[in-house]
């Protein structure tokens, strides 16, 4: 299956039933195969005239109970901040797939990893996934859904031109064996209904468009009912909350896998379509007796802290090859920097590292080297 | 005695925001009006806006808003009524938020005869970020943006969204109560994108510093000074047109909405499923 098409199979399986899109390489495939199946399965798809109206439409249908979804690449992704952070500020749930793509060019990159977390204006935390494979594109696509969902957030699937466009064979489990979240709908009737109060988990309910609650969906400051007021402190508690609910649970929405992490040297830590060659890279390296680990990063924001230490537990070194000029390594610095040497292997080619390219940094790093 | 109107207004929100004499409350007044007069039912309708002024009236409405982004109220409505084509949606915009920055959406939702109904409040001026330039304001106008003069041409967005594909389309100011009313009524009654613009007085910013006129009924007359019925207008020459508001009714057809297209094409796919 070609990766954009799993992605909306992901997304569909997930109970999506509104898209969204304006045309751009290389998310092309993602609109087309929404708008060929999103009749199908009784949802609805529109082309729209632009980004904006795009994230806005989308907006739109989920604060009227549908689960809604856009994709696109770097620059459409760019317009898209401003309607993140309407979504994020009035706590809607969507998912934006971001294809990311070379600035003006069609080539694989990964430098959209930070506009990713902090594209849009105000304070906030994100979550963003990064799938490696055709396989994690419909798994994480699914996830993202039920993340988004589940924290009414914006939820970002960061994928790479590399992977959705690539084909492989993927598994897609029958309905039954995929659990499925939905937000949680008010309790309460709408006299007493607080639209932005947060439950034990800081995530208020929600209602929907035409249910008779009578919502107020403002972008200004608001109190929990949901009204334009401000006050200092109430400006502090909104916005605190809606970071919190995320950056709170940054643990347990941490997705990766660690291979051979548990007596490593060298530590790999790479996500998306990078990763692929650093576990192959890993495993000769460990067959040459280098202890070396790798930790793939099925999502990078809120970031993973806790995987991260967990995972370089022995290290002396961390490598965080990237195929950008190296982002993501400043956020891995700051969580491991005072217990390893954290080293970034950047590749800008618009190419991933091949396993060799990362076996010998493997090689170069670790104390213990064979010469051959 | 309360006023009739009182029971549409979202509780707790008064005193409004709008500076005295601004025709914002007469124009949420006439809508509350329309709303009254069809019986409509507040619980199955959402009322959009973006920013500026006039944006700031779905927030005084007691059903569903969005008091949104500047521009997008038209593409939050096509995602609205795509997923719940039963709720009726309102926009309340202004000049600035539908015919400058969301020009794109407005005349796209035009095209696709998107079922809602478009109130734009037209004050010639971005008043709520202190006067600046706008699209619709009069050539040889001072605003802060245009400290000279404005150089540029208005925009006549009744005949832009007119052009677009709009099925209804009318034009009132705030000297016209009465008829904004039942425009209101016949938008909110039509089937399709239904757009009304109404000039309106804005006395704290565009009356005092543009216009000389700082006094609100002072302003209201000088629209209804200013205003001629299509009817005259068509008779008219361009040179007793010039500086004219053109008031009146423009379009009223039935052609299908988006709503009736995805119907169709839905039949067709469970037709071949």
């Amino acid at each position: 299956m070609l990766g954009n098409h799993a992605i909306v199979e992901g997304a569909i399986a997930a109970g999506c039933r509104f898209f969204a899109g304006y045309p751009i390489t290389p998310a092309n495939e993602i609109c087309e195969h929404m708008a060929q199946r999103m009749p199908e399965v009784g949802g609805r798809f529109i082309q729209m005239e632009d980004e904006l109206g795009s994230i806005y439409a989308i907006c739109g249908a989920s604060l009227a109970g549908k689960k809604a979804m856009t994709a696109t690449a770097s620059a459409g992704y760019n317009y898209m901040q401003e309607g993140i952070e309407y979504a994020v500020a009035d706590e809607i749930p969507i998912v934006i797939v971001d294809v990311m793509r070379q600035r003006g060019e069609n080539f694989p990159t990964q430098s959209d990893v930070m506009q990713a977390r902090y594209g849009a204006a105000g304070d906030h935390e994100m979550i963003v996934l990064t799938p490696s494979s055709v396989q994690e594109l419909f798994d994480l696509t699914f996830e993202a859904f039920n993340l988004a969902e589940r924290f009414r957030n914006p939820v970002i699937v960061l994928s790479e031109a590399t992977i959705s466009l690539m084909r492989e064979g993927i598994r897609i489990p029958p309905p039954d064996q995929l659990e499925v979240v939905n937000r949680k709908k008010p309790i309460v009737p709408p006299k007493e209904f607080m639209a932005f109060r947060g439950e034990e988990d800081l995530v208020p309910r929600m209602s929907e468009i035409g249910d008779g609650y009578q919502v107020l969906y403002t972008h200004n400051p608001h109190d929990e009912r949901g009204r334009i007021a401000w006050t200092p402190r109430m400006y502090e508690e909104l916005y605190n909350r809606i970071e919190k609910k995320i950056a709170g649970k940054a643990d347990e929405i941490a997705m990766y896998d660690a291979e051979s992490t548990e007596d490593a040297e060298v530590v790999v830590i790479a996500y998306g379509s990078e990763a692929r060659g650093c576990i192959e890279a890993v495993r000769t390296a460990r067959g040459m007796g280098v202890k070396a680990g790798m930790l793939k990063l099925k999502n990078i924001w809120p970031v993973p802290a806790k995987a991260m230490q967990d995972s370089t537990r022995k290290a002396k070194k961390v490598l965080v090859p990237e195929m950008n000029t190296g982002r993501y390594v400043h956020v891995v610095k700051e969580v491991l920097g005072c217990s390893a040497e954290v080293i970034s292997v950047p590749k800008n080619q618009g190419r991933i590292h091949s396993p060799e390219e990362i076996l010998s940094e493997i090689r170069r790093h670790s104390s213990w080297s064979i010469r051959i | 005695m309360e006023h009739p109107n009182l029971k549409y207004v979202r509780g707790g929100e008064l005193p409004h925001m709008f500076c005295q004499g601004c025709g914002c409350g007469q124009i949420m007044n006439a809508l509350l009006f329309a709303i009254d007069q069809l019986r409509l039912d507040t619980r199955k309708m959402v009322a959009i806006g973006g920013v500026g002024c006039s944006s700031r009236i779905p927030a005084y409405l007691d059903m569903y808003a969005i008091h949104g982004i500047h521009g997008r109220t038209l593409a939050y409505a096509t995602g609205i009524k795509l997923a719940k084509p039963e709720v009726k949606v309102v926009v309340l915009t202004g000049d600035g938020d539908c015919g400058s920055i969301g020009g794109n959406h407005l005349i796209h939702a035009a095209r696709r005869n998107l079922d809602v109904t478009v109130i734009m409040v037209n004050n010639g001026v971005y008043a709520m970020t202190g006067g600046q330039v706008a699209p619709t304001t009069a050539r040889g106008l001072y605003t802060t943006t245009s400290p000279r003069g404005n150089v540029e041409r208005p925009f006549d967005i009744c005949k832009l969204v007119e052009t677009a594909g709009a099925t209804y389309v009318a034009r009132w100011t705030t000297a016209h109560p009465g008829a904004l009313i039942q425009a209101i009524k016949q938008a909110l009654s039509h089937r399709g994108f239904a757009f009304i613009e109404v000039v309106s007085q804005c006395p704290t910013i565009h009356g005092r510093h543009s216009l000389g006129i700082a006094d609100p009924v002072e302003n209201i007359e000088y629209l209804r000074k200013k205003s001629i019925t299509r009817d005259q207008a068509a008779k008219a020459s361009a040179e007793e047109l010039n500086g004219k508001i053109v008031v009146g009714k423009f379009v009223e057809k039935r052609l299908p909405t988006l709503e009736d297209c995805y119907r169709e094409l839905e039949a067709k796919v469970a037709a071949t499923c």
